[in-house]
């Protein structure tokens, strides 16, 4: 009767087999096919993780440059007070650098390690970076308790308060930055990540390469460049 | 018709998977320990470069500011793969990082020229 016939007339027409549900819909050649949705081939959960870093260089440039505006502000009393660069220990400082620098080489070998399925040598790895991020932290801590003990508070002045408020929203991050890592390995180690969903590892490991980058900024702007 | 129509699946797969492997390459291991250690070598030299300060004379802050772009710039391409991964993915990061530039080297402009003649706002005792 008609070049396509409706679902109720397909069905009168053929008997429907056994194994097969009744069609919705007229066949049509193209059923033959698998079904490729539209896609760019690029997976959405990196793409989030470049938007949100993207974003994140916002939050930063704001926290740096309100301490480059700021970092030679006294307080209103008029009395001179401490800054953070007259306290700045440039050789401790320099080898935190040197381990969060290289916790970015740790990281994306767990990368490498997880796409190739050794799984082991990724948890090792894994275990490495969150340690040499621990490190970093406790180094970060201890900078902050020395400052403190040597009369620089938060409240001290608004160049301090630039300081710790940028330094410490770093180490916010390198210490989410962490919880990631060990949870990560957890999941490793239990087998709910395996080759399959390397690209989670690669993910975290994106996050963990900015933390390192924004130290990058940090460390000549404010503690090497005068 | 018939024959034509049957291959495009397959030639779509294709096309996909070439995608892929177009950004899906990296380094090697031995790559990226090499690439680590040059990153070392420019911190160690960032380092130097704070301590004789005298020798370098006005080329200090230059020199740094340099050394802190190649460290980024390689950290970023070569440790977070943008290099061989999706240009989509450098424009979304790129974007971002220009975004940031542009606006707070606006507001720090209008800080120091913009505002009371007598520089209150940089000085380290401001008046106001």
């Amino acid at each position: 009767m008609t070049d396509t016939p409706t679902a109720s007339s397909t069905a009168a027409a053929e008997p429907v087999e056994d194994d097969e549900p009744p069609a919705a819909y007229p066949r049509t050649e193209w059923d033959d096919y698998e079904i490729v949705p539209p896609t760019t081939s690029l997976s959405n959960e990196k793409m989030t993780m470049w938007a949100f870093l993207g974003s994140d260089c916002l939050l930063f440039g704001a926290l740096i440059s309100t301490y480059l505006l700021l970092r030679n502000r006294q307080p209103l009393s008029g009395e001179e007070s401490l800054r953070a660069a007259d306290l700045f220990d440039i050789p401790f400082t320099s080898v935190s650098s040197f381990v969060l620098l290289m916790s970015s080489l740790t990281m994306v070998l767990a990368v490498s390690a997880i796409s190739r399925g050794e799984m082991e040598r990724c948890k090792l790895w894994l275990l490495t970076t969150a340690a040499q991020g621990a490190v970093f932290i406790a180094g970060q801590v201890y900078e902050f308790t020395s400052f403190y003990r040597e009369g620089l508070g938060y409240t001290v002045s608004i160049s301090s308060s630039a300081f710790y408020t940028l330094t410490g929203f770093h180490g916010v991050h390198v210490s989410l930055g962490i919880i990631m890592l060990v949870t990560l390995w957890v999941m490793v180690n239990r087998g709910i990540i395996g080759t399959e969903r390397a690209e989670t590892v690669e993910i975290i490991g994106l996050y963990w390469h900015f933390v390192d980058i924004v130290w990058i900024v940090i460390f000549a702007v404010v503690y090497l460049i005068p | 018709m018939s024959t034509a129509t049957e291959t495009a699946p397959e030639e779509l797969h294709d096309e996909l998977d070439d995608a892929h492997d177009d950004h899906d390459h990296g380094l090697s291991d031995f790559g990226y320990i090499k690439v680590a250690l040059l990153l070392a070598v420019l911190t160690a030299a960032e380092v130097l470069i704070y301590f004789f300060d005298d020798k370098v004379g006005p080329l200090e802050v230059p020199m740094l500011l340099i050394l802190m772009v190649v460290k980024f710039e390689i950290v970023v391409a070569y440790f977070m793969h943008l290099r061989f991964d999706n240009k989509l993915f450098t424009w979304l990061f790129v974007g971002g990082l220009v975004l940031a530039v542009a606006v707070y080297a606006a507001m720090g402009t209008s800080m120091v020229f913009w505002t009371d003649p007598a520089g209150c706002d940089l000085s380290p005792n401001p008046s106001c």
